[in-house]
């Protein structure tokens, strides 16, 4: 995301855009990385549900990914799968 | 006389009320009719919240009034109505001031326009309940503008003046309105006061930019804020102040039309050919006058120069009405513990650094915890500003009035 100058923003610290920190890359942030192996998956979908940052992708009722512009590698999808096929890599 | 068929003046239609300081203050709240007032009572301030709050129950203004547990919690209500979008309003003195700080800098830096009396109060410890300037000098970086009154009929004035403002669109600032506590807010004055139409009439009506309760647009008020925004947002309000130099006059230019006064930055008291002059703030200005009278009637050139406005600070007005003096008395009625005098002569010497014509100055800190200043004191530093100019050297830069030795 482009950094804008002082005359561009909103004044007061506002955020006058409903759902804008989707444009802001959490994912940065990271020092560890959510790898997901899909074979020992069995869509139990505990990660989506735990996931704080909504970036557990979901299709049509099954696991289809991680979103990594907003995981920010805070584990917690590795700690409550019960099949521990999510695998924290450092960055 | 009026002529028959002109239209009387708006000034003429004022009505004269014997009111303290405080009731100026809560007569010019009821006019203004905040959608809100959030406050805690405390000494000096206290008639204000009470008088105002009879006002509410007596069906005299629409206001909806939160009489909250503690000042902390006044700023924290005030905040969260003006986000919402309301006219909002408190006031406070000394320790309750203190007791908002966090929040203080909030309503500021959140650019809301709150408007707040406070009556100067001397902060604890030893626990005083009197005037000085401890408590407003201590917000003045906060980014609150700061207004400064010598009597009951400016703060009156000073507060409608305030909400305009406070909520101009390129300044958007909280404003607070200072009054000497006891000597102002309990002085029973003749204060004249308009028509409730004229001051709704002056102050119009306020949409907010940004309103919370707005559900089409939904916006996030006090979002973290880290390395990478942070100082953009302090920098707009740097520039907020800056234009509040340029939006205070037209409203006042607005308000003299109305009035017939011109409350500028600064007021100017026989200044014209004065040779000598005091800076002051307050109601310290009234009793300047009265000595300047008298040592005018003596043939000595004094003068008084009275600062209305400490934040924006008015430094090009200062300069260019002390230059053309040869000695000049800044008047602090706080302590900064710099060990270099009080706040008010360190901005008026910090401005005239690349003056041309820079009189000599000198500080005087007085009247702390509401240690009377009597005109033969305010004549003393005049007589001392003569002897300065006639040996053409401060000998004592930081000077302690009306203490014991």
């Amino acid at each position: 995301m482009d950094e804008k100058g002082w005359k561009e923003i909103p004044i007061g610290g506002l955020i006058t855009e409903a759902g804008n920190a989707e444009k802001y890359d959490t994912g940065s942030w990271r020092s560890f990385k959510p790898v997901m192996d899909k074979d020992k998956c069995i869509n139990c979908l505990f990660c989506w549900i735990y996931c704080p940052d909504s970036s557990i992708l979901v299709s049509e009722g099954k696991v289809s990914g991680i979103d990594y512009k907003h995981c920010k590698g805070c584990g917690i999808c590795a700690k409550v799968c019960p099949k521990k096929c999510i695998e924290m890599v450092k960055e | 006389m009026l002529e028959a068929g002109k239209d009387m003046l708006e000034t003429e239609k004022c009505v004269v009320k014997a009111i303290t300081g405080d009731q100026a203050a809560a007569e010019a709240m009821r006019q203004i009719n905040p959608d809100v007032v959030a406050a805690y009572p405390i000494t000096p301030q206290t008639e204000i919240v009470m008088t105002y709050s009879q006002f509410v129950a007596n069906g005299l203004v629409d206001t909806e009034f939160i009489p909250v547990e503690s000042e902390h919690s006044a700023m924290s209500a005030c905040v969260g109505a003006a986000a919402a979008g309301a006219r909002t309003m408190t006031a406070t003195s000394a320790n309750g001031l203190a007791l908002m700080w966090e929040i203080v800098y909030i309503a500021a830096s959140t650019r809301l326009p709150i408007v707040m009396p406070l009556v100067n109060r001397a902060l604890s410890a030893p626990i005083n309940i009197h005037c000085d300037h401890s408590d407003s000098m201590g917000a003045r970086d906060s980014g609150w503008i700061q207004m400064y009154c010598e009597n009951a009929q400016e703060v009156y004035e000073s507060i409608i003046m305030a909400v305009r403002i406070a909520e101009h669109p390129d300044v958007l600032l909280p404003v607070m309105v200072c009054q000497d506590g006891f000597i102002t807010s309990h002085a029973v004055e003749g204060v004249r006061i308009f028509e409730d139409r004229i001051v709704k009439d002056f102050i119009g009506s306020y949409k907010a930019l940004f309103p919370l309760l707005d559900v089409e647009k939904p916006v996030t008020y006090g979002p973290l804020d880290l390395q990478d925004y942070y100082f953009e947002h302090k920098r707009q309000q740097s520039e907020a102040i800056k234009n509040a130099i340029r939006v205070i006059p037209e409203i006042a230019a607005e308000f003299e039309k109305i009035s017939n006064k011109n409350y500028g930055f600064i007021e100017e008291y026989q200044m014209e050919d004065a040779e000598i002059a005091i800076l002051a703030l307050n109601s310290t200005c009234g009793t300047t006058k009265a000595v300047v009278d008298k040592l005018r009637g003596n043939g000595v050139k004094a003068g008084l120069l009275k600062l209305r406005f400490f934040r924006p600070f008015p430094a090009e007005k200062i300069i260019s009405s002390l230059s053309k003096m040869k000695a000049v008395a800044i008047l602090d009625r706080s302590e900064s513990f710099s060990n270099c005098g009080g706040p008010v002569f360190n901005e008026v010497r910090s401005a005239f650094y690349e003056s041309e014509n820079t009189p000599l100055i000198t500080n005087y800190i007085y009247g702390l915890g509401g240690r009377d200043i009597n005109t033969f004191q305010i004549e003393s530093v005049y007589n001392n500003l003569l002897e300065i100019v006639k040996q053409n050297k401060v000998k004592n830069l930081v000077n302690y009035l009306g203490v014991r030795g």
